[in-house]
């Protein structure tokens, strides 16, 4: 049981990680900064509860409001490069945060235990939950709280105009603008909505894990989320949540295999882009599937 | 309405425009016409914003709109079709012209804006395809996705990069009854067309372009008959020039 509630953890994790890449994948944003969102997250959040004293609601939030600060600024900058340059623009956002972990050394004494991030040694004693005894069960339904809130908000999101616009912005920028949507509020709004969501997923992992350390945060957590949103698809909210499934499976699932996992694990990602090149969910399927719930309806998308 | 002053546009040493001047009149339909590569398309970018002018003004109404971005030119009233249909593909029609909507609304749809996207759709005749995906359309509906799209912004001046480009005759005559809707409307058109019988069919005035330079302006009659413009056209006669 423990085993699984603790899995059930980890997939919300990584749900909120991809949904971070997700919103951003939708205005056509290839990201790796979301791991420097995930770590900024987990470092502020973690230094919220177990120096600062705070309870863990605020600190989780406050995880979340660094990374969508953070998101918000790396937005700008980013508008100015696109494709293969913004994947190297936003993976040197995500080093540069990892090296400041890896330098910051601000610790407090409490009792005989040394709190706080120690440089190269990592960021020990994030314990909340553990010192208010919190069971196993509670931290799945904390965690999951997020990620339903985040889940039901964006799903929102893809139903209004807002959703629209982004995918519009995905599709066409050029024209996009020329029918009269701001570049520049889209793709900053979908990166900041980005470095949130990242930001509450670190916060909530330091407080499972209990230790961080700069190297968790690197180019292959960025390389997750965003494998998360397109293998699982951009066609609705429920494509990252394919994707982690998929990932997880095969990650945890093919343990079994030894050494051989990692090639099976190439060649099955290689054939499900071949056979769904958009995704698990993509935008053919969400149609199909919307269409059979309201035969003769079809008002999905009108808000009607 | 719209008015063009000495605009210019060097790409490195090619001048795709060159000191162009030109005035739209209110509710008028100006063609806009010339030969491949002679820059009509580069003006719908200039005017719209697409990219800044070398040098030059753009004037709407009263207001300055040089170098402004495209979502600021369409908010002040000026938009337009591509040449090359861009619609949002993996967005159904009626996303489509939802995005596009005048009336910004985010969440959910008031009543009165969609029944203005209705009509839109019914103007464009794509009524019972709203809620198929954009990429699914065929050519001539994605071609009426792109008119209507614009026309969800409610424009007051309408630049269409030629929409006829691809249409067969039939659809080119139905696009003709619909830009003279248009007109009745109230709105202001400018057609940039290589298809020379619809531009001379509906066109108040006429405007030639030849390597980036205005060579003539008038009715669609005197412009016909003018040496230069023929000569842009058909060519050089042996010996002269």
């Amino acid at each position: 049981m423990e085993f699984y509630l603790s899995l059930l953890t980890l997939f919300g994790f990584r749900i909120l990680l991809g949904l971070s890449a997700y919103v951003v994948i939708l205005t056509g944003q290839i990201s790796l900064a979301q791991a420097g969102f995930y770590a900024l997250g987990a470092y502020t959040a973690g230094a919220a509860s177990s120096m600062w004293g705070w309870p863990i609601f605020p600190a989780i939030l406050l995880g979340g409001l660094v990374g969508g600060l953070f998101g918000f600024l790396v937005g700008f900058p980013a508008l100015r490069v696109r494709g293969l340059f913004l994947v190297i623009a936003t993976l040197a956002f995500t080093e540069i945060v990892r090296m400041v972990f890896l330098n910051l050394k601000y610790t407090i004494q409490i009792g005989d235990r040394t709190i706080g991030p120690a440089a190269a040694e990592g960021f020990r004693g994030i314990t909340y939950y553990f010192q208010n005894g919190w069971s196993s069960l509670q931290i799945v339904g904390f965690t999951w709280i997020f990620v339903l809130a985040v889940l039901l908000a964006f799903w929102l999101m893809d139903r209004s105009r807002a959703g629209a616009v982004l995918r519009a912005v995905g599709e066409d920028e050029l024209a996009a603008s020329s029918v009269g949507i701001n570049l520049t509020a889209a793709k900053v709004a979908a990166m900041t909505a980005g470095g949130f969501v990242a930001g509450l997923a670190g916060a909530l992992y330091a407080h499972y894990a209990t230790y961080v350390s700069q190297e968790d945060f690197g180019v292959l957590l960025a390389t997750f989320a965003i494998a998360y949103a397109l293998i699982g698809g951009t066609g609705s909210v429920l494509g990252p949540i394919a994707g982690v499934l998929f990932f997880s499976l095969l990650i945890d699932g093919l343990r079994f295999l030894g050494d051989w996992r990692n090639l099976l694990f190439g060649v099955l990602i290689v054939a499900m882009m071949n056979l769904r090149p958009h995704g698990i969910i993509d935008v053919g399927l969400v149609r199909r599937v919307a269409s059979l719930l309201r035969p003769g309806g079809g008002r999905a998308y009108a808000g009607d | 309405m719209l008015a063009i002053e000495g605009l210019s546009k060097h790409f490195g040493g090619v001048q795709a425009v060159h000191q162009l001047d030109l005035q739209v009149r209110q509710n008028e339909i100006l063609g806009l016409i010339g030969p491949n590569g002679s820059g009509k398309s580069t003006i719908v970018n200039l005017v719209t914003g697409v990219f800044p002018p070398t040098e030059g003004r753009v004037r709407l109404r009263d207001r300055d709109i040089t170098g402004w971005q495209p979502h600021r030119v369409l908010a002040a009233g000026m938009g337009r079709t591509f040449q090359s249909i861009r619609i949002f593909g993996g967005l159904t029609v009626w996303q489509n012209l939802w995005v596009a909507q005048k009336a910004k609304s985010w969440l959910a749809v008031d009543r009165a804006s969609m029944k203005k996207i209705e009509a839109t759709l019914e103007f464009c005749r794509l009524r019972d395809k709203k809620d198929e995906l954009a990429r699914n359309l065929a050519f001539g509906e994605q071609r009426r996705l792109e008119l209507a799209r614009v026309l969800a912004a409610e424009p007051d001046l309408l630049l269409l990069d030629e929409p006829a480009a691809g249409m067969n005759a039939a659809e080119i005559e139905d696009l003709r009854d619909r830009i003279l809707a248009l007109k009745q409307r109230g709105k202001t058109v400018v057609l940039i067309e290589h298809h020379m019988e619809l531009v001379m069919g509906i066109a108040e005035r006429v405007a030639v372009l030849n390597f980036g330079v205005k060579i003539a302006e008038g009715p669609p009659a005197a412009v016909q008959d003018d040496e230069r413009v023929r000569e842009a056209y058909l060519g050089h006669r042996r010996g002269q020039a």
